[in-house]
């Protein structure tokens, strides 16, 4: 176990030729479930492109491990904002999932001005700043200006939520 | 039909107050976004495809051409500035233009980009005219075997030439085809890869989809290696260029613009090619050798006159072929088909009007950014020092609202986040993002064109090679595939030359060309071996 464990340290990689080869087992399968009687107007008919997409899938899964088992890794991707010298950063990228995930949970129930303002409020806290109360401010003005500006510039009603009536 | 009197239709439809604010807002908005990190031209125009949706077609591509041009010049803005190019096409820019920066010279290296921009980009756009109509001509009569053949090229020489890992270039496009195939099949009405949900019966939103990789994936990776220590932004006054400055930048803006065109208007398009090329050309050809590695402006001015020239250039196949060959081409075909208009070689004709205003709003938004941003460089270098936390929080916000703002429905974000997550993955191990995206977009019309295909041939896969173009680019799709053994097996043959050649100019292909991308050419082929992350990838 320990032997394994070992030589699977630093190839997490490998997770992604895994996730490649899931997606493409599940792309194939599904193009097998399809039952089509042939026509004359459609030869090719649905299953084809997803049988190619899968089988494309799968070689590059296989492809991926065997490059990854023998040592081959890809760079990850640089930017003006991106510091590659310490790794992935679990306590902030995790809030900002949760400051996402908040607001799909909210909007319809509570309305894009309190979600957003979650939302907002809870990303620029997960990233770092501190100032709560101008935050707070900032989130609010954001979501009110956009949920005004979509209705009366666009039409596009965004929900109201637990506001509605006040809005 | 007359190109000229098209010409100046368009230009008047273009210069109508309201489409002329709209030219303003774009150069404005891409400017900003192309400076900004972590968004760039192509998400900007996918987070605006469902606000635009009450605009007139025409007002809104006008925008559009402003974000596209606009953000190529935000991008060399920041790279002069910054020294860390957020995209492939500005790397070579960086090198000696953040050295000029730190030389002193930040104004006359942010002029000669700024008016190198210009002159490639109205260079590269008058190609266009002439070209695209020819290009058209040629379409017409193209069937869809051809088609076929052309959308495959197109698919495998982005994801083959481009980008470090040709195989990780192709686990993305297998990615970006299975999203691609979500929701009921067109002909057949099957479902596929529905999971059974019915919400993902008409198949996921390109919106949704491009935003949550290029916005939700960006902010994400960017979360997770925030960059603690402030960049160090070099102070800019209002950029000016003395008579020297001019003498020694003209030449390299026309080779520039002769390199970046044709490079873009080819289906494996990217501007990382032209502008290694450019800079290469430029060592050679200065009066000032010394100069170079020390802040020459040749080395900037031929380099960013060829980006922009490839921005023009790409534009060819896309609005004369319906063949988009970099992220915001792509999304701006995508935002045809939302406008209910068919892209392709029927474009000019059924859409004359849109395109020619299409067109000279990008001779206009060219005019606007020389205009507008000489003075406001200052302003720009400013936007630089936004807080992070805001920027970031920012960009997840405007792409939830985005993507919900599409169908008003919280799935979407569910979507958002899980897709947003694969695109997190993807900038870790290096998967490059285009071939996804392009297979998300031409998928579903590769699968269109196959079954028309066999269904004129009658289930005969001979159809397929029934026209002669569509055999001549099965070729060219087998040489790109090929190439890399060719290569191998030439540098084999002749060691010593290969070597030397692959260090320096042309024949190192696109490969050698790529990964020498991030360092200074003059490293020669040891670099060759390192596979800097972010070539490949655009900005977006």
């Amino acid at each position: 176990m320990t032997s394994l464990s070992s030589r699977l340290k630093g190839r997490s990689e490998l997770g992604v030729a895994a996730l490649l080869g899931a997606v493409g087992a599940f792309v194939l399968f599904d193009a097998v479930r399809l039952v089509v009687p042939y026509s004359q107007s459609d030869p090719v008919g649905p299953k084809a492109l997803p049988v190619i997409v899968g089988a494309l899938l799968l070689v590059c899964a296989v492809m991926l491990a065997v490059n990854v088992v023998r040592g081959g890794h890809a760079d990850a991707e640089a930017g003006e904002d991106v510091d590659l010298s310490h790794p992935s950063d679990w306590k902030t990228v995790l809030p900002l999932a949760l400051a996402f995930i908040a607001n799909i949970l909210l909007i319809d129930w509570a309305g894009w001005v309190i979600s957003g303002t979650v939302l907002f409020w809870g990303s620029v806290w997960a990233l770092g700043s501190r100032h709560y109360v101008r935050d707070g401010l900032i989130s609010l003005a954001l979501a009110l200006l956009t949920f005004y500006g979509f209705y009366l510039g666009l039409g596009i009603a965004l929900p109201a939520g637990l506001l509605e009536g006040i809005l | 039909m007359d190109i000229l009197s098209s010409l100046m239709d368009g230009f008047a439809t273009a210069l109508t107050p309201m489409n002329l604010l709209y030219a303003l807002i774009g150069v404005l908005l891409g400017t900003a976004v192309g400076v900004l990190p972590g968004i760039g031209p192509a998400m900007t125009v996918a987070l605006l495809l469902p606000v635009t949706s009450v605009l007139e077609p025409t007002s809104a591509f006008i925008m559009f051409a402003g974000i596209y041009y606009g953000g190529m010049f935000g991008g060399s803005t920041t790279s002069i500035l910054l020294n860390t190019p957020g995209e492939s096409s500005s790397v070579i820019t960086a090198i000696e233009g953040n050295l000029m920066a730190k030389a002193g010279k930040a104004a006359q290296a942010l002029a000669t980009a700024a008016i190198g921009s210009f002159v490639a980009g109205t260079i590269g756009t008058a190609l266009l005219v002439v070209f695209a109509p020819i290009v058209v001509q040629f379409a017409v009569s193209l069937g869809s075997p051809s088609y076929f053949a052309i959308m495959v090229l197109a698919l495998l020489a982005v994801t083959a030439v481009l980008g470090s890992s040709r195989l990780r270039g192709f686990a993305s496009l297998g990615l970006g085809l299975a999203i691609g195939l979500v929701g009921l099949d067109i002909v057949s009405g099957q479902a596929r890869l529905t999971f059974g949900l019915p919400l993902l019966a008409d198949g996921l939103d390109v919106v949704v989809v491009a935003v949550a990789i290029f916005a939700v994936g960006e902010a994400l990776w960017v979360a997770a290696h925030l960059r603690r220590t402030p960049l160090q932004i070099i102070p800019v006054g209002r950029p000016f260029m003395g008579k020297q400055d001019w003498k020694r930048s003209w030449k390299p803006w026309l080779r520039g613009t002769a390199y970046g065109f044709p490079f873009g208007a080819l289906p494996a398009g990217g501007a990382e090619i032209p502008t290694f090329l450019s800079y290469v050309t430029e060592k050679r050809l200065t009066k000032h050798p010394e100069e170079f590695g020390k802040g020459a402006i040749e080395g900037v001015a031929g380099p960013e006159a060829a980006n922009n020239a490839a921005a023009a250039g790409t534009l060819t196949p896309m609005l004369a072929l319906g063949l988009p060959t970099n992220a915001t081409a792509a999304v701006m075909l995508a935002a045809f088909v939302q406008f209910g208009i068919q892209p392709g070689p029927l474009l000019f004709e059924n859409e004359g009007p849109l395109v020619w205003a299409l067109i000279a709003s990008l001779f206009i938004g060219n005019f606007l950014l020389l205009l507008v941003n000489l003075p406001l460089a200052p302003v720009w270098a400013k936007l630089l020092r936004l807080p992070r936390p805001y920027l970031y929080a920012g960009i997840l916000f405007f792409a939830t609202l985005g993507a919900y703002s599409v169908n008003l429905q919280a799935f979407d974000l569910v979507i958002l986040l899980v897709l947003g997550t694969l695109g997190f993955m993807m900038r870790r191990y290096g998967l490059p993002v285009l071939p996804l995206i392009l297979g998300v977009i031409l998928g579903p019309r590769l699968e269109k064109q196959l079954r028309q295909t066999l269904q004129l041939s009658a289930g005969d896969v001979s159809g397929l090679w029934s026209e002669p173009i569509a055999i001549v680019v099965y070729i060219i799709v087998a040489l790109v595939l090929l190439w890399p053994l060719l290569f191998k097996a030439w540098r084999r043959a002749r060691p010593r030359t290969a070597a030397a050649v692959a260090g320096g100019t042309v024949a190192g292909g696109p490969a050698a060309a790529g990964s020498t991308a991030d360092r200074p050419p003059a490293d020669g082929p040891t670099a060759s071996d390192a596979t800097p992350a972010n070539h490949g990838q655009e900005k977006s």
